[in-house]
């Protein structure tokens, strides 16, 4: 019915029926697309079942509701019935933060050598061709300089589409940079954490940015530069356990999920379901692991504020309120 | 050894470099799979250490004989040098997945045990002044040759009872803060700080989850990195991942023989990656996590020997050769002015698994 409706004689413009139909057929696609992936191999870096359609229309995971793809961009990306927060991508995100959008990239150029030449059921060579494809990054990162409300500021934020936001060597040293970077000049720095931690295909490579990352925040702290750590939905293992973790504030999206250990390797050490909202933005915060659970909307204005306290005369001359 | 054997050290004796360590091991190889047929590899790995323990008796033998023959004694010398090259390379062979056992065999030594043997005056301190004490790690004043040192490691257990009771080595996030504690008096008091790592890796549990795991972990990693005092770790077993790394910042990290180190178990891996868990030993090989694999990747400053067979066989050896590895490497840290000690603790750690180009 829909077909004919959109193909053949179209006299009429397509009406919320057709949409909603063809929303629901590119749906179905989009599972079978998913289902072939996973047969074939396919590392599956969605993490939680979310059904997302690339068309004009997208369906919330949370409330069921479906939502007009414009509106949910014009509201960053958050739903406008139920407030959950999609992931959106490094780009976006800093489109979001930084001041017309406008800044610039560096250390961009930065690709990994694939130093275990690792290769389970497919090479990691392989995988990582197709996430460059696909993202259009080198890796799962974007360096950025620009300004936050007129601040210069440089911005560290993570590719979560990118083999699943994993840190190997590139995302170490990238994010080792920006730190240095911002320890050099004096401007702050906001990393924006997506991710489901190490890159297992580089072992043990991946585990040592662990310690560099940390080694370059010992420094950045020294020298009194601020670092506001914005951990989004996912930001476990390896990532969590280290810079994540060690900002001067630790500040989360609404119902991100953040931990050490993911839930299914949990629920599998304790033998039990686990309890509704475990490891979620709001449980961190009830437990004294975040310093905020800050909606998207209000992130700028939050760490504006934030580095108003940190970086401005303590004499109150310069107060933007004033 | 073998007339085969012998001949084939004869012959890579005497053509130099060209043939070295991986002719003579080809030649053991075909003697030992000639005697043993299809033999396990694991069974076949330990056959040949075996001949190399009767070869390096041999040439010990030879060399005291050797007397004062100059030309003799370099022959001898040359000859033990390639048996101690095939010796590494032997060690290296043994199969990511068989060293895996090895370094969690039960009868390995543990922390407690090295303690016990290379150190004196051990004095126990417990807690993390928060939540509780974690038995999963073990802190405490000692003595090492007589000086006063800290010490900070992971434990396991050997019966049921007790392996309940330290958590089979998995420590909560209280246990990394009780090993900060430790490491910040140390530091407070100039004494040096030997870190042993053995753990499966960080508990992930609800209550871990809770008190803060990744915040534990991450922080034990920034401080570390500037505490005033030298420190050596030894990965004594397994080196499981950020539960491992938590305690193992330091000037010198060492690997035994048999010990691992990885981002995640060959199991989880296996789990992960093949979709399949008995995979796990493919996913130990493509992982690199021996300590000949660490050494390659420039990850660790150094592995230590262990006894015939692997430490489980010989807790005393095991701990002496431990000994003289910790005394030399503390030797060598041990007058270096402070500043100089963290820029290069600063810059081993910046400079380290840097594997990517840049491309212009
Ligand atoms: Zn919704």
């Amino acid at each position: 019915m829909s077909n004919l409706a959109i193909e053949g004689q179209i006299q009429r413009a397509p009406n919320r029926l057709d949409l909603k139909l063809l929303n629901y057929s590119i749906t179905q696609l989009q599972i079978l697309v998913t289902w072939f992936k996973r047969q074939s191999g396919e590392l599956d870096t969605s993490g939680e079942r979310k059904v997302r359609t690339e068309g004009l229309w997208v369906k919330c995971d949370q409330c069921r509701q479906i939502i007009w793809k414009k509106d949910l961009e014009d509201n960053l990306n958050v739903c406008p019935k139920c407030d959950r927060h999609f992931r959106i991508d490094a780009r976006t995100r800093l489109s979001q933060l930084l001041d017309e959008n406008e800044y610039d990239v560096f250390d961009s150029n930065l690709s990994s050598t694939d130093p275990l030449k690792f290769v389970d059921l497919k090479a990691y060579k392989s995988r990582l061709h197709q996430a460059q494809e696909e993202t259009g990054l080198q890796d799962a990162i974007i360096n950025a300089q620009g300004k936050l409300n007129g601040r210069s500021i440089i911005v560290s934020a993570m590719e979560y589409s990118f083999i699943g936001g994993s840190m190997g060597a590139v995302v170490g040293e990238a994010i080792t940079r920006a730190i240095e970077r911002a320890t050099e000049t004096r401007m702050p720095i906001v990393i924006v954490s997506a991710s489901g931690g190490a890159r297992m295909m580089e072992g043990v490579i991946s585990l040592m940015q662990l310690a560099k990352i940390s080694a370059a925040l010992a420094r950045l702290d020294e020298a009194r530069v601020p670092y506001i750590s914005v951990l989004t939905d996912p930001t476990t293992g390896g990532v969590t356990a280290s810079f994540a973790m060690l900002g001067d504030l630790n500040i989360a999206e609404p119902g991100a999920l953040i931990g050490f250990a993911g839930p299914r390797v949990i629920e599998q050490t304790i033998r039990q379901k686990l309890p509704q909202g475990f490891q979620r933005a709001e449980f961190l915060l009830e437990h004294g692991m975040l310093d905020a659970v800050v909606p998207r909307k209000q992130l700028k204005p939050y760490i504006a504020r934030a580095l108003e306290f940190m970086q401005q005369p303590s004499d109150g001359s310069r107060r933007s309120s004033a | 050894m073998s007339a085969r054997a012998a001949a084939a050290m004869a012959a890579a004796n005497g053509r130099e470099t060209v043939i070295g360590a991986d002719f003579l091991l080809s030649m053991v190889e075909a003697h030992w799979s000639a005697k043993n047929g299809d033999a396990s590899k694991m069974e076949s790995g330990l056959r040949a250490r075996q001949e190399l323990q009767k070869i390096e008796k041999q040439i010990t033998h030879l060399e005291s004989a050797a007397g004062q023959d100059e030309e003799t004694r370099q022959e001898i010398h040359q000859l033990h040098e390639r048996v101690n090259a095939l010796r590494r390379e032997v060690s290296a062979h043994l199969n990511a997945w068989e060293k895996t056992e090895l370094a969690r065999h039960p009868q390995r030594p543990y922390t407690l045990d090295y303690v016990e043997r290379i150190f004196t005056d051990w004095s126990e301190i417990h807690g993390d002044r928060g939540f509780g004490d974690d038995p999963a790690i073990i802190c405490g004043m000692a003595r090492f040759h007589g000086e006063d040192v800290m010490i900070v490691g992971h434990q396991k257990a050997r019966d049921t009872k007790q392996k309940v009771y330290r958590n089979f080595g998995m420590p909560n996030p209280e246990g990394y803060r009780k090993a900060l504690r430790a490491m910040e008096i140390a530091a407070k008091f100039q004494r040096p700080l030997f870190t042993f790592v053995d753990t499966p890796g960080a508990y992930p549990g609800l209550g871990a989850e809770e008190r803060g795991q990744a915040e534990a972990i991450a922080r034990n990693l920034r401080e570390m990195v500037r505490l005033e005092i030298p420190i050596i770790t030894v990965i004594t077993g397994e080196g499981g991942s950020g539960g491992a790394l938590a305690i193992a910042v330091a000037d010198r990290v060492l690997m035994m023989e048999n010990a691992i180190y990885s981002v995640i178990s060959p199991e989880g891996c296996a789990s992960i990656m093949w979709r399949d868990a008995t995979k796990k030993d493919l996913a130990a090989q493509a992982l690199k996590i021996t300590a000949s694999d660490l050494g390659e990747l420039g990850c660790i400053d150094g592995v230590v020997e262990e006894p015939e067979g692997g430490a489980h066989n010989d807790h005393e050896a095991s701990a002496a050769l431990l000994d003289a590895a910790l005394q030399r490497h503390y030797g060598e840290l041990k007058g270096v002015p402070t500043r100089e000690l963290l820029a290069s603790r600063y810059n081993k750690f910046r400079n380290m698994a840097q594997f990517f180009h840049a491309e212009v």
